[in-house]
């Protein structure tokens, strides 16, 4: 098992009060597999990924990344936990403006070997045909290229999970289909995806797929589109 | 990637912020060094004034110390040798002695050696009354300086009628010349030292047989002139000189050789006084002991104090030492002043500017740390702890501060250099241009960075991702 979520629960407290936003959820990301949750905006999906990143601490439940309960570490173990083994992708793409494509992607070589990264930044590159783009800042990328340099970004130190939040909402549909195939690699490399989205072309790449509602998970039986292949669009 | 890549690179993006930060840091850091410059540039230019005034206060006296010297050389501790008979109430009512002596006393005293005295002139004085021009006139009769020689006395110029041809035409021992007025010595005499009367000149020259010098009321009154002839006492004489305005007795004072004036005064072979000058005392009893070695040589004469003007220039000189040596302390006292004035000011002013500077930093820091807080959420998920993020703060910081200071110590040397473009700030630049101060400038301006921006980079390192990225 790759990443373990046990019982967790979160409530917000907000002005009108307490807000229960996740309730005793369980969930467990196998290695190679891919996991969509789908839900309403404010359903609690952003949540649930930064709880499963080690990011947000759960007012219950543990989270295990392999043999490690992340809450039961220190800060900084955490960090060096989420920096070796978790990958994020944002909806937003996040990327540094003033880094160019190379040093995004070498980012989280910033705490570790950045002698020994660089090669697989460059590997990355190539494999996300951003090799033409390695001295351009993000301002002059398209949107798939944005998205296909966080990827690449995330998948620099080879984590075991990938928690991808709305990865495909601002990307075209060919973009989409190319970062959806990449994660797809990602899984059947032996990594576990955690995708919160509301495209149905994203939760149709899933393996498993649920609905996240009232702060619970329940299988979602919604039918999704056709897995399309994609091409790498430079 | 490292860390100093993604810095430099976000002071590059974020180039406003950098740049007034790098301002405030330089502005900081310049003040500082400005400060210390210009102090420095003070206090070097102190001991350069101060050591300039010394200098010339000491070529000023060096130069009175020569002035009085040669002063005190022609003028001397003067005294006066007069017939032992003479009654000295009588002799200051009527300004010349009633008794007489013999001529030959003052060869007597130039062939002794004597070593309290320089120069020895005798002369021959009366008042008397000129018939052919119905007034009264000062007659004195001179034979100039006789040379002090331990051998047999001889005049030394020309006083003799017989060499007066070659007489130099110079001024007669009037009083004022006896007291030391330098304008009627002669100058190139006043070197001359008891015991190397060989090598001396006269002092005062004899006036030649037929030739008269008349004082300033004299020719005037009777308009005569160099050159015109006269008769005194049935006896005929030239003018050769007549004497400049004094407000003296030797205005009307008419001065002959001597032997004329024995002669015309029925007084043959004899002088009544003898004018002695630059007297060699080493004790403080100066008249006491010029006194006692007259008396060895003269008995039947006695000694009185002149004139002394020596002793009250030497005094003079004294003063003018002492008030040397005041002015140098006054300006030491007042550049002393000035600078503790300056340091006050300086220790008021630069803390305040650091403090200023500061706070400015930590303001443009917080405004950064707000402006990256996504960024900084994002930089933690990709794994970066709270050290991390406190060092990309924090380096920042440093780096604007290192860079700021570089700026700065050159700027603050460069506006103290115009501020004050003296020799003594070139010098002060130079003292600075060590590598104790470049360190020390170097890190000022980082630990003030850094000691600013610590808040910030403590809010940075505690912020909490989670919330922004949930808030999209």
């Amino acid at each position: 098992m790759t990443l373990h979520l046990r019982a967790i629960s979160k409530t917000f407290t907000g002005p009108r009060g307490a807000v229960p936003v996740l309730d005793q959820i369980t969930l467990e990301l196998p290695a190679g597999s891919i996991s969509a949750i789908r839900g309403a905006s404010g359903s609690g999906k952003t949540t649930l990924l930064l709880i499963a990143g080690g990011l947000l601490r759960p007012d219950q439940g543990t989270v295990h990344l392999g043999d490690e309960d992340l809450y039961a570490q220190g800060p900084a173990r955490r960090a060096a936990l989420r920096a070796a083994g978790i990958g994020f992708v944002f909806q937003q793409f996040h990327l540094l403006p003033y880094l160019n494509v190379r040093d995004n992607i070498l980012v989280p070589a910033l705490t570790g070997d950045a002698a020994a990264l660089r090669p697989r930044a460059l590997d990355l590159a190539e494999r996300f045909g951003l090799s033409h783009r390695l001295d351009h800042r993000p301002a002059a990328l398209s949107t798939g290229e944005r998205q296909r340099v966080a990827l690449a970004r995330a998948l620099l130190r080879q984590p075991r999970v990938l928690l991808a939040d709305e990865p495909t909402g601002n990307l075209d549909q060919e973009n989409a289909a190319v970062v959806l195939r990449h994660l797809d690699e990602f899984a059947q490399a032996g990594g576990a995806v955690l995708l919160a989205t509301h495209d149905p072309r994203a939760a149709a790449h899933a393996t498993r797929r649920w609905r996240l509602d009232h702060g619970q998970l329940h299988p979602d039986a919604a039918p999704v589109p056709a897995v399309q292949q994609a091409t790498v669009t430079p | 990637m490292r860390l100093s890549v993604l810095i430099l690179n976000e002071l590059r993006h974020r180039w406003l912020n950098s740049v007034v930060s790098l301002m405030t840091a330089l502005l900081a850091v310049g003040c500082l060094t400005a400060a210390v410059a210009l102090l420095r540039e003070h206090r070097l230019a102190t001991d350069a004034i101060i050591a300039s005034k010394e200098d010339e206060t000491r070529t000023r006296l060096a130069t009175l110390a020569d002035d009085m010297r040669k002063i005190t050389k022609r003028m001397g501790f003067n005294i006066l040798i007069l017939p032992k008979d003479q009654n000295l109430g009588d002799f200051y009512a009527e300004d010349f002695a009633q008794k007489t002596m013999p001529e030959e006393y003052g060869t007597r005293l130039a062939a002794s050696g004597v070593a309290t005295i320089n120069h020895i002139l005798p002369s021959l004085q009366q008042r008397v009354r000129w018939t052919e021009r119905e007034r009264t006139i000062l007659l004195i009769g001179v034979r100039g300086e006789l040379p002090i020689t331990s051998g047999t006395p001889t005049t030394a110029n020309t006083s003799d009628a017989t060499t007066s041809t070659t007489a130099p035409s110079k001024l007669p021992p009037t009083p004022a010349a006896k007291t030391g007025d330098s304008k009627t010595g002669d100058s190139k005499t006043g070197d001359s030292k008891a015991g190397d009367s060989k090598a001396k000149k006269p002092l005062l020259p004899s006036v030649p047989t037929g030739k008269a010098v008349l004082g300033y009321d004299l020719h005037r009154s009777l308009k005569l002139k160099v050159g015109d002839r006269f008769i005194l006492l049935e006896r005929t004489f030239t003018v050769s000189e007549c004497r400049p305005e004094k407000g003296t007795k030797d205005d009307i004072t008419l001065w002959i050789n001597l032997s004329e004036a024995q002669e015309l005064l029925n007084q043959p072979g004899r002088i009544n006084a003898i004018l002695a000058l630059e007297c060699n005392c080493a004790s403080t009893d100066r008249l006491g002991e010029v006194r006692a070695e007259v008396a060895r040589i003269l008995p039947d004469t006695q000694v009185i104090e002149y004139e002394s003007q020596a002793l009250a220039r030497a005094e003079a000189r004294n003063r003018a030492e002492a008030e040397g040596v005041a002015a140098i302390a006054a300006e030491r006292q007042q550049r002393s002043q000035l600078e503790a004035e300056k340091e006050r000011f300086a220790a008021a002013v630069v803390p305040l500017a650091l403090l200023v500077c500061g706070v400015l930093i930590g303001l443009l820091s917080w405004q950064n740390v707000r402006e990256r807080a996504v960024e900084i959420a994002i930089l933690r998920t990709l794994g970066l702890g709270t050290g991390s993020i406190l060092a990309l703060v924090l380096f920042r910081a440093a780096a604007i501060g290192l860079i700021g200071s570089l700026l700065g110590f050159a700027g603050g040397l460069l506006a103290a250099n115009l501020w004050a473009a003296t020799p003594a700030m070139s010098i002060a630049v130079r003292e600075l241009l060590t590598p104790t101060w470049l360190v020390t400038a170097t890190l000022a301006g980082p630990l003030l960075a850094v000691a600013a921006a610590w808040l910030p980079a403590l809010a940075a390192a505690q912020q909490d991702p989670a919330n922004l990225l949930r808030e999209g």
